[in-house]
């Protein structure tokens, strides 16, 4: 027997030389030693009525299915200004792909298939992203020039973004340091990928070209933890000025991270702050997995130069199997190819990610590159716990191995096996250089996938069609004038008015703060008491219903407006908040009578107590004055809630319990 | 001074420049009153304004500098960015047939020009090879730059300088032509060589882009590809234009020169043909014909060509109680030949009768075509019509506008004997008049309609 390798212990030993820990183990000690290094890229959508560079209405969704026309686009590397390729963009050539775009007439026009040159910026968007570049602390640019952003995966059918530079060089302040930012653009956001199987990817463009601003961070975030400060700020900060969109996919992080000795990879497509801790710890060990590898390599291999993969096909006789893989390339027409990597053995099963190993790296590459759907590939050095489907054996005699060389088998139509083993023999070779630049997509278990070789600055081209945009002093000046507090600002000030820490979260997210001062000021309740009303309540019932549509906590001014001039109790804001919650538009008269609510004066409130201390002597359990309080409480509280603090009603009560219990 | 260190700056950019000593393509830090800023220093579009510097920061993107925000400024290192279409040597493939590249100035392949913001070809078989491989698959290709003007500006100089360039590559033996061309007026060159290169034995096919080919969507690449095809391997040896088909990646049309025309400002499927199908669709591998009825690709090497071209003609885009001194003028000025684009059938206002008279009497030959583009002139329908006529003014049937104009100065370019002037008019070379127009020739459909709506929905447009 030959194969006495054991993946599954080399995956788990692997995992422990590289000292892998979870992420809820780690400490920032951990995260010094492999040299955590994180920044970021927010994106926001502006809450505009248009899109950036034509008259569509922006905002307007549809389903997949709900197009009325399509096209088909295939893209091309262009030279950079600078006069040289991309290296995302010659990637996404060799995958020849064709793209497809579902065109609603309601949300798209010519502007958005390419088939019309921009119109000039729209103005509110602008405005919108200026405002948000001062308030982060940015130098703002004298002159906007729109520039080309090459995306060559299809997501804009001009095959680049237009975006702008407003501002750079700014900073933002967290609770324990500064992060300093290099830049803010303003850009036009891109399709929404409907599928994306072998060679053809569909898109609709319903989002396409809707105004977008990207914040981008230093890589300054020595933890996860930080780094999810730093989006939660940029969050915030966006928000607060109440002029971005809200709601799924409004706002979206791209991570970038490295470890000491790694490459920046950037994870896309982050669609919730609270996924960034994992994400990121996990990239940064998987770079430290890939930098082992490379060691492992360079130790045995001392020449890489001479490193080459070999190949055959394989006949389905030959291979004797059927298991699902095989089988369903048999139906498919695909063809299956042996492939030898010489001395890789424990290097397909080292560990990269949690449940993941290298040849998982190469797996991704097959189907992003060579466009082979997975599964694409089986390695000798499977660490499913299942065991290997395949026998090996068989394969490496095929293929004349050494005991320690690794083999894959792989399944492709014919037209994409020389892609698929340039493919495999390119991403083996970099394991011997370096971490590869990449994009990587944001999966939920916390792991990521390989999605594109990461683009450099060569991919900017200036837009030839648009004129550049002076910024004047007055028109800068006149924007930072309506500047909303800064976030940490905002964050002492809550400190302050001695509103609870867990409510900043809620408070800021929903950009509630200035609601809290408006509320507190105009009708004079301390913050407190507002803050813990919007940050727990307001929370709390939104957590058990869902709001009508027209409901917004602008409406909780108007209640503590009616509170104040009714001379109400703030006790039942409560009560009346759950039912405007359903029904906004209700007058707050009415929402008091459903409430059965009665304004009532002191005497009457006190009226029936004496009766009922009565009632509970009749039925008594206990003598004592304090039970005889609460069961009092029991029956008459309702009627006080809004016309008197429970508090003082209780007192009350005791003191005549007290007054007629002695007597 | 050999080389221009300041690159399109001027007045307050301009000085600002030289008071710091930092140089286009130098790397330069600049203290402002806004801030900090960093980056190369790029050269500036001639057209825009005098106040601000741009500079490309390490990003990647372009952003400008106020100067009167600059408080200093100061150089750091220099780089020379080399732009360039990687240049590789065309390969050549036996039995693969020869295709003549001419080029006019259109954007098959282009670099920025820094100049004006704007985009300039690149030309060489090298340089169109490192940009569109896949034409060594298709063909031996050779280039030639004629002249390098945009497409608006080109006239009857280049028409005839073309036709005698064509002539030239034929006798020498390519086996097509393809000629690089703006599109704005794409049409209107292919209507004079239509008239001025007759009987050719191989396709000479014009071709343009919609998309310049700076644009990872360019429509050019895809064009240049089917028009090298049809050049060198269809069977169509006639004056055609080859452009989109549908806005799509998919096929090209291979449309008559003298029934094509440009019909939306943007589009990339803006050519189409009027009154009358394309003669084909063209994709990689394949010409597909659409049409029976053609000049078919001949071994010989014989062309008659016609260079002549009378430029005292002129078009008049009749509009409602336009003024009788329009034409005066252009009479007076000593114009030999009007195309009147008229309304409906073919008509214009009483008022210009006058005018229309004393042309005539002037010798000035007076044509009529109409605005409809689809559509033949009728002038025995009304009695304006029959007035016109009596006023001299001949009817060309479904002659497009340009087509027209073209001819007329082509025609008084050969003879100033009206009646022969009248004789070449009439007499269609390559279907510039057709003696019917099938059904399919009038296509516009409206959005909206279920059944139109169907049709778009299922097939890529």
């Amino acid at each position: 027997m030959r194969n006495s390798f054991d993946a599954v212990r080399n995956h788990l030993e692997s995992r422990e030389a590289i000292g892998f820990i979870p992420l809820h183990q780690a400490t920032p000690d951990d995260w010094k030693r492999i040299g955590f290094m994180s920044g970021l890229e927010v994106h926001q959508q502006l809450n505009t009525r248009q899109k950036l560079f034509c008259r569509c209405p922006a905002g307007i969704f549809n389903q997949d299915d709900d197009y009325d026309g399509e096209i088909i686009r295939h893209m091309r590397p262009t030279l950079s200004e600078m006069g040289e390729y991309d290296g995302t963009a010659l990637m996404e050539f060799r995958t020849r792909k064709q793209i497809i775009y579902r065109l609603n007439n309601e949300n798209a026009c010519t502007y958005d298939i390419d088939d019309t040159p921009p119109f000039k910026i729209n103005r509110e968007a602008l405005d919108y992203a200026l405002e948000i570049s001062l308030l982060s602390n940015l130098n703002i640019v004298g002159e906007v020039h729109i520039t080309r952003k090459q995306y060559l995966d299809g997501s804009i059918p001009t095959g680049f973004q237009r975006t702008a530079i407003l501002g750079v060089e700014g900073e933002i302040q967290l609770s324990n340091k500064k992060v300093r930012l290099i830049q803010l653009s303003i850009e036009e956001d891109s399709c929404r990928e409907i599928s994306d199987i072998g060679h053809t990817r569909i898109y609709k463009t319903d989002r396409l070209g809707m105004p977008l601003i990207e914040t981008v961070t230093y890589p300054d975030c020595d933890t996860p933890y930080e780094l999810r400060e730093a989006a939660e700020y940029i969050r915030f900060l966006n928000r607060s000025t109440g002029k971005v969109r809200t709601g799924i996919g409004s706002g979206r992080e791209d991570v970038n991270v490295s470890c000491r000795g790694g490459d920046r990879v950037e994870i896309k497509g982050v669609a919730h702050n609270k996924w960034i801790p994992r994400l990121s710890h996990n990239e940064a060990y998987r770079q430290v997995a890939l930098l082992r590898i490379k060691a492992l390599l360079n130790k045995c291999i001392p020449d890489k130069s001479q490193w080459q993969i070999k190949s055959t096909p394989i006949s389905f006789e030959k291979l004797n199997s059927d298991c699902p893989f095989i089988n369903d390339a048999r139906k498919s027409g695909q063809r299956i190819i042996a492939v030898n990597l010489p001395s890789f053995q424990g290097i397909l099963s080292h560990f990269t990610q949690p449940g993941k190993c290298f040849a998982n790296e190469i797996s991704d590459r097959l189907k992003v590159i060579a466009c082979i759907e997975k599964p694409n590939m089986i390695s000798s050095e499977s660490i499913s716990e299942e065991g290997n489907p395949i026998d090996f054996d068989k394969i490496r005699k095929i293929l004349n191995s050494n005991d320690n060389d690794a083999q894959i088998i792989f399944r492709a139509p014919e037209e994409d096996i020389k892609t698929a083993l340039e493919t495999i023999q390119e991403r083996c070779l970099m394991a011997f250089d370096q971490v590869p630049r990449e994009t990587r997509k944001a999966l939920c278990d916390g792991t990521t996938i390989f999605e594109r070789v990461l683009p450099g600055a060569d991919r900017m081209y200036p837009d030839t069609d648009s004129a550049p945009i002076p910024l004047s002093e007055e028109y800068i000046d006149s924007l930072g004038k309506s500047l909303p507090v800064p976030i940490n600002t905002r964050i002492s000030q809550m400190k302050e008015w001695g509103i609870p820490a867990d409510t900043y979260h809620y408070l800021l997210k929903k950009n509630l703060v200035p609601l809290i001062e408006r509320i507190s000021d105009d009708f004079s309740y301390p913050h407190k008491t507002i803050g813990i009303f919007l940050g727990h309540t307001l929370k709390h019932l939104e957590g058990q219903k869902q709001p009508h549509k027209e409901f917004s906590p602008e409406k909780i001014y108007d209640l503590f407006s009616f509170i104040r001039s009714n001379n109400l109790d703030p006790a039942i804001a409560k009560p009346v908040l759950s039912i405007l919650m359903d029904y906004p538009n209700m007058d707050f008269t009415s929402i008091l009578t459903s409430l059965k609510f009665k304004k009532r004066k002191q005497e009457e409130l006190l009226a029936p107590v004496s009766f009922l201390i009565g009632k509970f002597r009749e039925i008594r359990k206990s003598d004592r004055h304090d039970v005889t309080l609460n069961w009092l409480m029991g029956q008459i509280r309702n009627q006080a809630i809004g016309n008197i603090p429970l508090n003082e009603y209780s007192q009350l009560i005791a003191v005549q319990i007290e007054k007629e219990i002695t007597e | 001074m050999n080389e221009d260190f300041f690159q399109g700056y001027k007045g307050d950019g301009l000085e600002i420049l030289k008071k710091y000593n930092v140089r286009v393509w130098g790397i330069a830090e600049f203290e402002t009153t806004r801030g900090f800023f960093k980056g190369t220093v790029l050269p500036r579009a001639e057209n825009d304004d005098a106040h601000h510097i741009v500079v490309k920061i390490s990003t990647g993107y372009n952003i400008g500098i106020d100067t009167n925000t600059i408080l200093s400024m100061k150089e750091v290192s220099y780089f020379k960015a080399n732009y360039k279409i990687p240049e590789k040597e065309f390969p050549f493939t036996p039995n693969l047939p020869k295709v003549k590249l001419i080029g006019t100035g259109g954007t098959i392949a282009s670099r920025l020009d820094y100049r004006t913001g704007a985009v300039i070809p690149a030309f060489s078989p090298g340089e169109l090879y490192g940009a569109v491989p896949e034409l060594a698959e298709i063909c031996n290709l050779h280039t030639e730059k004629v002249f390098a003007v945009f497409s608006e500006n080109m006239g009857p100089a280049q028409y005839k300088a073309l036709a005698i360039a064509i002539k030239k590559e034929i006798e020498s033996g390519v086996d097509g032509i393809v000629i690089g061309h703006g599109t704005d007026t794409l049409h209107h060159t292919a209507m004079a060589l239509s008239y001025m290169v007759q009987n050719p034995p191989i396709p000479i096919i014009l071709v343009g882009s919609q998309r310049s080919s700076d644009r990872p969507s360019s429509d050019a690449a895809l064009n240049l590809m089917h028009s090298c095809y049809a050049a060198g391997h269809g069977d169509i040896a006639e004056v055609m234009v080859c452009m989109f088909g549908p806005t799509s990646d998919e096929y090209g049309f291979l449309h008559r020169g003298t029934r094509v025309r440009k019909m939306h400002s943007s589009y990339r499927s803006t050519f189409r043909t009027i009154g009358d199908t394309p003669i084909a669709t063209v994709k990689r591998g394949e010409v597909k014909l659409i049409k029976k009825k053609y000049n078919h690709r001949r071994k010989d090497r014989n062309v008659d060509i016609y260079p002549f071209f009378e430029e005292r003609v002129a078009m008049i885009y009749f509009y409602p109680h336009m003024h009788p001194d329009t034409i005066d003028s252009l009479v007076d000025l000593g114009y030999k030949g009007i195309i009147i684009i008229g309304t409906g059938l073919g008509h214009v206002n009483k008022e210009l009768y006058p005018a229309i008279e004393r042309a005539r009497d002037r010798g000035v030959a007076i044509y009529m075509t109409v605005q409809t583009l689809w559509g033949y002139v009728h002038m025995y329908v009304y009695d304006t019509g029959r007035d016109l006529m009596a006023m001299g003014v001949i009817p060309l049937e479904n002659m497009l506008p340009e087509a027209a104009y073209i001819k007329l100065g082509w025609a008084l370019g050969q003879t100033s004997d009206l009646e022969k002037v009248k004789e070449i008019m009439l007499k269609p070379i390559n279907e510039e008049i057709t003696g019917r127009e099938p059904y399919n020739g009038y296509l516009i459909y409206q959005g909206g309609v279920p059944e139109v709506e169907d049709f778009i929905r299922k097939y890529r447009k």
